[in-house]
């Protein structure tokens, strides 16, 4: 400890706690609100466009207590760390963005059949492939479906602002050690790239203790424990499968998050996620203002996804518009809460990278006003 | 000693005079037969692993990597915590582990395909950044759990179920060493290639799985000992012939003996 440490850890002991109202970046936002919630460590790899998540931690985690900080010399390297730290009792994140999360799924894969926690960050682009670095939603297909090999599914949230950025990493930080299982942030460059003021003190400060499951030195005598993901025997792989079932079952059950705006008397209702609800956002409060009544609504658990709300809420509407930066992802788990409705969905797509803008959203809103049937729009499972 | 070792010596009552036990399973070990084939070195080399960790008295501060190869249920047998990793992985999550727990004593248990071919980032970059872990390295110049593909190891000619006309330069390049190509990493402190197929390799092979223990324990840096062992089974030979297999062709190609050993060599500044 330098003597300039020393001194203010005297006058503050939780001098390394990032703290007050500050005005940040999402990519920022997120490792700040990770450290209150007490994560004590990150491995990870850099990619555009997350690095300030990376280089955010490569200095505040050496501040904190017992922080340990790693640039792995790859995703799948980085992922097994954050592995072997999860293993040993650590609150860890790392955090990458489309590819490199592909890289990682490996490890994900593997953290879930451990039934380890840990919290991963995807700051989505455009894929496939290298695509480029401009924010996109390509991504929820592989994030809401476990996206590794295996039957397994990790928590997903998407944040809409960069202060929910810090909230949702203290949430997925809370739902992956309540359920032992990993918790992904799913956003895109319009969040992380973008500052906003964050109130840092709403987010709860956590000190996190090693949980009795985790594997150490054994100071007072205890059995050896064992963390594993084989079971080469089908009867017993069946019967662990039987018991990730039911913990996703009541994650289904206690977990899932949305928000409502303006939806009260909607007759068009409007769905989208993460930066594009923003937007959605916008569009509304423009039409509404011009007494055109549409609504938002907006998953903040992508999985497990509000199906039950949004059916519920869907009833009275003469449409479901959903918009996404992708050729139609999120569509899918709309039309399975709708099912058995007999209203229109409509899908606006916004891909290769380009955001929309609310008044691009409000015209195809007004558009379905007009015509809740408008052909130009209506999706249909393909 | 532990409740079953107990048990098991009263299966068989020793007379009460003139007789001592001077073998029997080492305390870190858990009372359960290993499952390798016969003629395998496995057994022994986590039986010597076992005997050194009793040795120095650290059972209660381990903590094991099993690999994805032969030894993917290492943990089965040893009586200290273990985590088994993703086929490569080891050293990462190894490297995750002794983080977070630093008083821990960490060992990965690696096989030739694990850490020479898939796992080869891992391996460099743990050892560069000098982790204190200590990396036990079968290299029996075959895959052995999926049936006898050629390994990263396999010696140029040898036939193996996915080099049925022998190991081709040509096609497959030529064996990884895997110690000769660690030696120029900064975070190294102990490397070594012995050998498992004769009673003086065995001997070498634990007094250097102590140094290395007792280097990571000193915080010197990275530590791995590659043993030569053989594979009979996919090798489709005795365990005699095995053995020779090691001595007259693996030695040749892979000579025994420290490539580092930090604390023989003139330090910087």
């Amino acid at each position: 400890m330098s003597q300039a440490v020393a001194e203010k850890a005297e006058r503050d002991e939780l001098w390394w706690v990032p703290k007050g109202r500050q005005l940040m970046k999402g990519n920022h936002a997120v490792c700040a609100g990770a450290i209150r919630a007490g994560c004590t460590a990150y491995f990870g790899y850099p990619i555009t466009p997350q690095n300030e998540a990376i280089e955010y931690m490569s200095d505040a985690l050496l501040d904190v207590p017992g922080g340990i900080f790693i640039q792995g010399e790859s995703e799948v390297a980085s992922i097994n760390m954050v592995m072997g730290a999860a293993a040993a009792g650590r609150r860890v994140m790392t955090s990458s963005s489309s590819p490199g999360i592909s890289l990682k799924q490996e490890g994900i894969s593997y953290i879930a059949c451990m039934e380890l926690p840990c919290l991963v960050m995807n700051v989505v682009r455009a894929g496939p492939g290298l695509g480029n670095i401009a924010p996109h939603q390509g991504d929820y297909f592989q994030a809401t479906r476990g996206g590794g090999h295996g039957d397994y599914r990790a928590i997903c949230l998407a944040p809409h602002s960069v202060h929910e950025m810090a909230y949702h990493a203290y949430l997925g930080f809370e739902l992956a050690c309540k359920y032992r299982n990993p918790a992904m942030i799913l956003t895109d460059g319009v969040i992380g790239q973008m500052m906003e003021a964050v109130d840092l003190d709403s987010i709860p400060l956590v000190k996190w203790e090693k949980a009795d499951y985790t594997l150490g030195v054994r100071d007072t005598p205890r059995e050896r424990r064992i963390i594993t993901s084989i079971y080469l025997d089908p009867e017993e792989m069946a019967a662990f499968h039987e018991k990730l079932i039911a913990k996703y079952d009541l994650i289904r059950r206690e977990e899932v998050r949305h928000e409502e705006y303006m939806c009260e008397d909607a007759e068009i209702l409007a769905v989208a996620y993460g930066s594009v609800s923003r937007v959605a956002t916008g569009a509304v409060r423009m039409l509404r203002d011009k007494g055109v009544k549409v609504g938002l609504f907006r998953p903040i658990t992508v999985w497990p996804f509000p199906y039950d709300a949004l059916g519920k809420r869907a009833r009275q509407m003469k449409a479901v518009v959903a918009f996404e930066m992708s050729w139609g992802q999120m569509i899918e788990d709309v039309a399975l809460a709708t099912h058995g409705q007999s209203l229109p969905l409509h899908f606006v797509a916004k891909h290769g990278g380009m955001v929309f803008t609310p008044a691009e959203i409000a015209e195809h809103l007004e558009r379905i006003v007009a015509d809740p049937n408008s052909q130009g729009s209506v999706w249909r499972p393909h | 000693m532990s409740k079953a070792a107990v048990a098991l010596r009263e299966e068989v009552p020793l007379p009460e005079e003139g007789f001592e036990v001077v073998f029997q399973r080492p305390d870190a070990l858990v009372e359960k037969q290993f499952t390798y084939c016969p003629g395998c070195m496995h057994g022994m080399v986590h039986h010597l692993i076992a005997e050194v960790v009793d040795e120095l008295g650290i059972k209660n501060r381990c903590i094991g990597m099993a690999p994805v190869g032969c030894s993917v249920f290492a943990y089965e047998f040893f009586d200290f915590d273990f985590i088994s990793c993703a086929h490569g992985r080891a050293p990462a999550v190894a490297t995750g582990i002794k983080r977070a727990e630093p008083e821990s004593i960490v060992i990965s248990y690696q096989g030739d395909g694990d850490l020479a071919s898939i796992g080869t980032a891992e391996i460099i970059h743990a050892a560069n950044r000098g982790e204190l872990i200590t990396v036990v390295f079968i290299n029996n110049a075959i895959y052995g759990m999926t049936g006898g593909q050629m390994a990263p190891t396999s010696l140029v000619g040898m036939r193996t179920t996915t080099s049925p006309r022998g190991r081709d330069p040509k096609i497959a390049g030529k064996p990884i060493r895997v110690c000769e190509m660690l030696t120029s990493l900064g975070g190294v402190a102990y490397l070594t290639r012995q050998t498992a197929h004769n009673v003086k390799g065995l001997l070498k092979v634990k007094a250097s799985i102590r140094k290395a223990l007792e280097y990571q324990m000193e915080g010197l840096g990275f530590t791995l000992v590659e043993i030569l062992c053989g594979c009979p089974i996919n090798m489709r030979l005795s365990p005699r012939q095995a053995a020779g297999f090691v001595e007259e062709q693996m030695i040749p190609v892979f000579p025994l003996g420290d490539f580092r050993d930090i604390k023989k060599e003139p330090q910087e500044g």
